[in-house]
């Protein structure tokens, strides 16, 4: 079966960010960038599908300016067949990101669409479900463990109280957690080889897809930081400083 | 202007976390109304019916929500939300799951985990883990919101007493299924809801070492969390992770034992009132936040606290 992933192209998660001075968003400029680790890990697990002989094809779909193409390299040399770049410059939000994965998914007809939960820079955590909803197919939010049983698949999802797993029919869009996997690194004969798989580029305007944003972004500020306190020399000061100069137990 | 608030509950009681969501809707001001969809959600649509500030409790009780499957209660609050200005989830994992799914059907965006409101189509909300705090405001008519239940003070759950109305609209999508659960069962309270919590990391080195935690966080009616790495390693469950990609805490008192304090671990603690780090690494980025600093062993110390809460308490 064929399995498509969606990689976003996103700050370094390492990377400490900081807010530019003039409130308009956070700077960018020569800061180190990355595939986002959700999907990292929708990649990695796509690969051990293959590798199990459930996945026939990986195709790597990003949105994104000419750089994605970077990311889409990186998956293709963890072991996806196959890339698409759907190249621009604007911002892209959750539901016009899963309006255009949503027009790839109807030309793809891919069995499986595995994306990250959420992006490390928004921290929207929407996309996946977004594009289950359009393309009518059920969703594993959230994943921990997905197994593939002919026709259906059983996904184990994080939820806040524990684990649940559901059976959903395919095609099914599943949104991966970090327990999922652990990626494995791009060995160099194969970003050597990735080099040569085919990326093929296309505009949101092929796509039939209005990028006008819904959510306009009035500022962007630093967080209130707290100051360090004080260090204490034992349990005993400690203990005597929360009761009666925090007085918090 | 009137506000949808889905209830969050699980058939047989209403999370507090449901709460917040009615002090956000209240902060935007406007009728407001709380759906509870599950199966024999009776007792939970009474309850509903007594928070503050709620003029309508709409129930949905049917097969097809009792696990809610995203699919069906997507559906499902897309048709009943169409009627609204405002459609308002908390940002747990249920809201997280089904609230983008409802945004899509009513072609939306979806403000996720709001922290403030400044006005009925401005709000302001986290992004970068937390280091950075965005200002945005939504041109859609409808707009689909999930709350960060630490932003806002809860209402009252006493003294309402809304109309209750039932709804039969059952939507089941039919493309899945629950399997299983499988909960943590704890006597401790809540993480997003306790007072005090205690987490612990890798530094911790194992599962079993968590129950020294167990003890200090017994005496002092805490809930007990952990970071990623603390989850990762296997030594506790992933329901108890604290962070950006887990749960969100503010608790008046946070203690956190052999966590580093990675970016994102602080982005789901450090709202906390009173933050205390236990830490044998003196550089630890974790003391940066901490307001008591405690360079110790862990292993020495947190049964030194145990003894030492046993003494004061
Ligand atoms: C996309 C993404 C999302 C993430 N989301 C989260 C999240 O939501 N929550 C989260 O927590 N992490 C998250 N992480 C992981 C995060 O980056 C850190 O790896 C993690 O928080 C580290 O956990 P830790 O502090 O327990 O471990 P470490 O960083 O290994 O720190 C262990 C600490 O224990 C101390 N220690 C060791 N032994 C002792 C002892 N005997 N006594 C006292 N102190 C001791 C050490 O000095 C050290 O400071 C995420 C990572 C990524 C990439
Ligand atoms: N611009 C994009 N290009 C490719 N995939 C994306 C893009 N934006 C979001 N996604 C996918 O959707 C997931 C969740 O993103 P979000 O809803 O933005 O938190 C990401 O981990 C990606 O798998």
């Amino acid at each position: 079966m064929k399995v498509l992933v969606a990689v976003k192209r996103v700050i370094d998660y390492n990377v400490k960010v900081r807010v530019k001075p003039d409130n308009t968003g956070v700077d960018l400029a020569n800061v180190k960038m990355a595939m986002n680790p959700f999907c990292e890990i929708a990649v990695e697990e796509a690969v051990r599908l293959k590798e199990k002989g459930v996945a026939t094809e990986i195709v790597v779909v990003s949105i994104g300016p000419k750089a994605a193409q970077e990311q889409i390299r990186t998956a293709l040399a963890l072991g996806a067949d196959r890339g698409i770049h759907i190249e621009t410059d604007e911002e892209v939000q959750s539901l016009q990101a899963a309006k255009l994965l949503k027009a790839v998914v109807d030309k793809e007809e891919p069995k499986l669409v595995i994306l990250g939960k959420q992006s490390i820079d928004t921290d929207n955590n929407q996309t996946g479900q977004m594009l289950a909803a359009l393309a009518g197919m059920p969703q594993g939010t959230f994943a921990s463990e997905v197994v593939v049983d002919g026709d259906k698949v059983n996904v184990t999802r994080e939820v806040d109280g524990g684990l649940v797993t559901v059976q959903l029919n395919l095609p099914a869009v599943v949104t991966t957690d970090l327990r999922l996997n652990e990626p494995r690194y791009a060995s160099l004969p194969n970003i050597m080889k990735a080099k040569k798989k085919p990326l093929d580029t296309q505009s949101p305007a092929d796509l039939g897809v209005d990028l006008t944003p819904r959510l306009t972004t009035l500022k962007v500020e630093a967080p209130q930081t707290r100051k360090a306190g004080i260090k204490v020399g034992s349990v005993e000061e400690l203990v005597d400083k929360l009761k009666n100069e925090a007085k918090v137990i | 202007m009137s506000i949808l608030v889905f209830a969050e509950h699980d058939n047989s009681t209403l999370k507090s976390a449901t709460l917040n969501v009615v002090g956000a809707a209240k902060a935007i001001g406007g009728d407001i109304h709380v759906l509870v969809a599950g199966q024999n959600v009776g007792g939970v649509a009474e309850k509903a019916a007594q928070i503050d500030g709620v003029s309508k409790v709409l129930v949905a009780d049917n097969a097809a929500y009792g696990h809610q499957l995203g699919e069906n209660l997507a559906l499902l609050v897309a048709e009943v939300g169409k009627g609204y200005s405002h459609i308002l989830a908390n940002a747990g994992t249920t809201g997280k799951d089904f609230m983008p799914r409802v945004a899509a059907l009513l072609d939306v965006a979806q403000i996720s985990d709001i922290m403030r409101v400044e006005s009925a189509d401005t709000f302001v909300r986290p992004i970068y883990a937390g280091n950075a705090i965005a200002t945005v405001k939504s041109s859609d008519g409808i707009k689909v919101i999930t709350v960060r239940g630490t932003g806002f003070d809860p209402v009252a759950g006493e003294g309402g007493s809304a109309a209750v109305e039932s709804i039969d609209a059952a939507h089941d999508a039919g493309i899945s299924s629950f399997v299983e659960a499988k909960m943590a069962e704890s006597d401790r309270p809540e993480l997003t809801a306790a007072s005090i919590v205690i987490s612990g990391g890798r530094g911790m080195q194992n599962g079993e070492n968590f129950h020294m935690l167990e003890k200090v966080a017994d005496l002092l009616g805490a809930a007990v969390g952990a970071s990623r790495a603390a989850v990762d390693a296997g030594f506790v469950p992933n329901d108890m992770q604290v962070g950006q990609t887990g749960k969100i805490v503010a608790p008046n008192l946070y203690i956190a034992v052999g966590i580093s304090g990675a970016i994102q671990h602080l982005a789901g603690m450090s709202d906390s009132k009173v933050i205390v780090a236990i830490n044998k690494d003196e550089e630890a980025p974790i003391f940066q936040v901490a307001d008591y600093g405690l360079v110790a062993d862990l292993f020495e110390a947190v049964p030194q606290l145990e003894a030492e809460l046993k003494k004061v308490l």
